[in-house]
């Protein structure tokens, strides 16, 4: 991978901190605004987090219907990779790129917190380079991270091996302590933790680093 | 016609509502007692331009299942209200 964009909603708040991860491991960056209508340049896709036209209705609702989805649509159905970082997996999951939904934390708080993560599975983009079992600490920083689906929508995501990520200590409430899913392809992410905010030890932990190097490494399928 | 409409939309059955249930749990200190089942839920209120009842329902149904709800976790439902919004 050499270029990656990074779609900026209004409201949007980490894409810089998305777009720096990208930079130190090597990649060109750009942050390209909501209207935008054509992604085929990049070599994969980044929703960040924040709160995507106010997080007004629901977390995602409106940042669904933004131009730019239409092309991350289409970059997915391309098989480009794409990963949705916190608020950018609840737009994922509005959009239907990703199934089930986000609803707000269980003990009704704001988490601001390192989380401990266990690599549930290898299949997907995000993960393709860690080892299934590894646990990673990486910080959650959300209000509506509890993630939900039907019993049906859960089999499949497991008979798949498209839990990618689990919380240890399970935070928000979330079905089967999930914090990471994959489509069944793999190359669309959603996870609600913030790995591009745990890329320097000195900064809290590197543990991002694994995650990110697995993304950028992927390439675009044919 | 210029109609009212109402959109309910509420968690559909099975989904966890924190919301309800920590409302629940604060009644009794406040001395309500015999109140159970509480849930949380959002309404929207609208004038729709239709030519009948049936279409102004029509209309806001559609449009609550497209952006107003999220068919995965809630259900959304369309009534005609009484009077007209401010």
């Amino acid at each position: 991978m050499k270029r990656v964009g990074v779609v900026v909603f209004p409201g949007s708040n980490c894409e810089y901190d998305a777009a720096t991860a990208m930079t130190t491991l090597g990649i060109e960056v750009e942050l390209v605004w909501h209207s935008t209508t054509d992604l085929s340049h990049f070599d994969g896709v980044i929703l960040p987090g924040g709160f995507a036209h106010g997080d007004y209705l629901r977390p995602g609702a409106l940042a669904r219907f933004s131009p730019v989805m239409d092309a991350v649509q289409r970059f997915a159905d391309a098989g480009g990779p794409v990963l949705g970082i916190c608020n950018g997996f609840q737009v994922l999951t509005e959009a239907g790129l990703l199934p089930g939904a986000l609803q707000k934390n269980v003990g009704l708080t704001f988490l601001c917190q390192p989380t401990t993560l266990v690599v549930t599975s290898n299949n997907s983009v995000l993960t393709a380079g860690a080892t299934i079992g590894e646990e990673l600490v990486i910080p959650i920083n959300h209000f509506s991270g509890s993630y939900t689906c039907d019993d049906e929508t859960l089999d499949r995501l497991l008979d798949n091996g498209q839990v990618v990520l689990r919380y240890k200590d399970n935070p928000n409430g979330s079905r089967d302590d999930i914090a990471g899913l994959a489509n069944e392809r793999g190359n669309v992410v959603g996870l609600m933790p913030h790995p591009e905010r745990a890329m320097s030890t000195l900064l809290g932990s590197a543990d991002g680093r694994v995650l990110l190097e697995s993304f950028v490494a992927a390439h675009v399928a044919a | 016609m210029n109609y009212f409409v109402i959109v309910d939309v509420t968690l559909r059955p099975g989904i966890a509502d924190p919301e309800g249930a920590t409302i629940e749990r604060a009644l009794p200190a406040l001395g309500f007692s015999g109140v159970s089942n509480v849930k949380a839920g959002k309404s929207f209120r609208m004038s729709v331009d239709a030519v009948s009842e049936e279409a102004a329902l029509e209309k806001a149904t559609a449009l609550a299942e497209r952006l107003l709800s999220n068919p995965v976790i809630e259900d959304a439902v369309a009534r005609l209200g009484e009077s007209v919004s401010p």
